[in-house]
């Protein structure tokens, strides 16, 4: 999907959309993310994987900026993004949606839209696209949970961003669902968007990513993809079981 | 969304300015009248921080009285006209308020207990002996100034129909849902591409800024004062019950609670006023756990289609 956009430059490859270097996140003592490295480029879906507790939505938060890294470097089109707070990120061209959606509960469903919309976007075309118009004027809190996600995505869609980390939209969703967000992403990256998807379920990354990074306690354990990640002897053993039990 | 803006300055502000205006001819307490103005502004300046950022200050005062000493000291230590001396004054709550502005890193409880600690400070620093020389220290002040009841009270309804005009037009205007947002979810606000930060200062400054200026009229209104007559928590207790009970992010609820409340008060409460600071606390502890959105909220409920 992604190939027209790196065929015709390869004498001189783009620099990536995202580059993600060397991310450290502590929790206290404890060591969320050790050392992660991620590029993304423009019109690429990455799939991010990995056990539960692996760091893949404090990866997200980081380069979202809601946490700050100890240490390492993000920048974003060649601009770094280090030390910028969330909103100002959301500005350069990054939105994100949430593993539990956070919708504003006191608005409706358009203003959840209208506040985050930059100037010229169509509300009403992107309510449409993910099937919520005829809700437009209901308090959100009306909608259901697969809804409430859908409005999730709208919200970071009209913030027209550049890259779009997606944290686990897929959980809930039934096969139909599943089919149109798969289409929907991929038709976000045909016109040029970077995504990074977080997902458990492995048939919707199959059908969305040329490329997947494992995770594992914060480190990177596999790059490349996915019918390759399998064969994987480390990823086989993270997901079928360690050979000593891991602490809760 | 601007004809919001003008079906609610007309329904509430209007009625309220026309009625407002003919008071003097119908009631001959000029003294109460201008305190029923004073607590409408101080209700209203209260619902800009608390109802469209969700900061409740209990040293609200604070910036009352920095705006009646700020009213004072110019008059006491310049030649300044009494009308700059109210700017002034404005200027000087405006001043507390951005000194005070990273108390807005606290949640809750937190900011509601160190902003009534702040206000205690600048009043124990208006008040102390030491500084009798320019503030008048423990002993007040006694302000040389024209007795002017028409102009301090239409001064009054003008900073009132200022504070209201913002309230209306935070209500309806991008800005304002932008605030509403950041006070649902600070974090996706923040990921939507909001300042939170930002809209939260804007809006605790103009509070500020109202209790400022009407701080500094009340003052002129009653040159003769001791700094605990206008750091007087009831002030605060006072703007936040109003607010509280008509329905604080609203425009109308304010002018419900000032209206009902405050009639009670000088009906049944001035002769027992202790009574009534804590019936206004315990009232405020069950509007915020039971009651949380105000009578206002009762009408909002029952047309609530978009
Ligand atoms: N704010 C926080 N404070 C302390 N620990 C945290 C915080 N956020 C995450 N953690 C810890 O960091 C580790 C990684 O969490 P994270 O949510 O990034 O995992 P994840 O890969 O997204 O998992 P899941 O698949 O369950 O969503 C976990 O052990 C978690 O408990
Ligand atoms: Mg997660």
């Amino acid at each position: 999907m992604a190939d027209g956009a790196r065929a015709d430059t390869r004498t001189t490859p783009p620099p990536p959309l995202l580059r993600v270097t060397g991310i450290v996140k502590r929790f206290g003592g404890f060591t969320a993310l050790d050392g992660i490295d991620l590029t993304v480029r423009a019109g690429e879906i990455v799939g991010l994987i990995g056990p539960n507790g692996s760091g893949k939505t404090t990866l997200i938060n980081v380069v979202s900026g809601l946490l700050s890294a100890n240490a390492g470097e993000i920048s974003l089109d060649g601009r770094s993004l280090t030390g910028l707070p969330a909103h100002r990120r959301s500005a350069a061209g990054i939105g994100r949606t949430f593993q539990i959606p956070k919708p504003f509960a006191s608005l409706s469903v358009r203003q959840n839209l209208e506040v985050a919309a930059r100037d010229g976007v169509d509300i009403d075309a992107v309510l449409a696209d993910v099937e919520l118009d005829r809700h437009a004027a209901r308090p959100v809190s009306d909608l259901n949970s697969v809804s409430q996600k859908l409005l999730d995505l709208a919200r970071a869609l009209v913030t027209r961003p550049t890259l779009l980390l997606v944290d686990e939209l897929a959980c809930g969703l039934n096969p139909v669902e599943l089919a149109r967000v798969a289409e929907r992403l991929r038709a976000l990256a045909a016109a040029g968007i970077g995504l990074v998807v977080v997902e458990h379920l492995m048939s919707f990354i199959d059908s969305i990513t040329d490329r997947v990074v494992v995770m594992n306690a914060g480190r990177e354990i596999f790059g490349g993809r996915l019918r390759d990640a399998v064969q994987d002897r480390d990823v086989v053993e993270v997901f079928l079981g360690a050979p000593e039990p891991v602490a809760a | 969304m601007r004809k919001g803006f003008v079906r609610e300055t007309a329904l509430v502000l209007l009625p309220l300015v026309v009625v407002l205006a003919v008071m003097p001819w119908l009631y001959n307490n000029q003294l109460l009248l201008l305190n029923i103005v004073v607590f409408l502004v101080l209700a209203q300046g209260l619902n800009l921080t608390y109802g469209f950022s969700g900061y409740l200050p209990f040293g609200y005062v604070g910036f009352f009285g920095a705006g009646a000493y700020g009213f004072a000291l110019t008059l006491m230590h310049t030649a300044a006209p009494p009308l700059l001396a109210v700017l002034v004054g404005g200027v000087a709550a405006l001043l507390a308020g951005l000194v005070l502005a990273p108390l807005l890193r606290l949640q809750g409880a937190y900011f509601g207990l160190a902003s009534l600690a702040a206000a205690e400070a600048l009043r124990h620093v208006i008040a102390n002996q030491d500084l009798s020389e320019i503030t008048g220290g423990p002993y007040g002040v006694r302000l040389d100034v024209p007795f002017r009841p028409v102009l301090t009270y239409g001064l009054a309804i003008g900073i009132l129909v200022l504070v209201m005009g913002l309230v209306a037009w935070l209500r309806q205007s991008r800005f304002g849902l932008r605030l509403r947002a950041a006070r649902d979810n600070p974090v996706s606000a923040a990921t939507a591409g909001i300042d939170v930060v930002h809209g939260r200062l804007v809006v605790w400054l103009a509070s500020a800024t109202a209790a400022g200026l009407i701080g500094a009229v009340y003052a002129w209104s009653a040159p003769t004062f001791f700094p605990e007559a206008v750091f007087d928590l009831s002030f605060s207790i006072f703007a936040i019950v109003f607010t509280l009970f008509g329905g604080a992010g609203t425009l109308v609820g304010p002018v419900i609670g000032v209206v009902v409340l405050y009639g009670a008060y000088n009906v049944i409460g001035v002769s027992a006023p202790k009574y009534f600071q804590l019936v206004y606390g315990l009232l405020i502890m069950a509007l915020v756990l039971f009651f949380p959105a105000g009578l206002a909220s009762l009408a909002v409920r029952r047309r609530r289609d978009g």
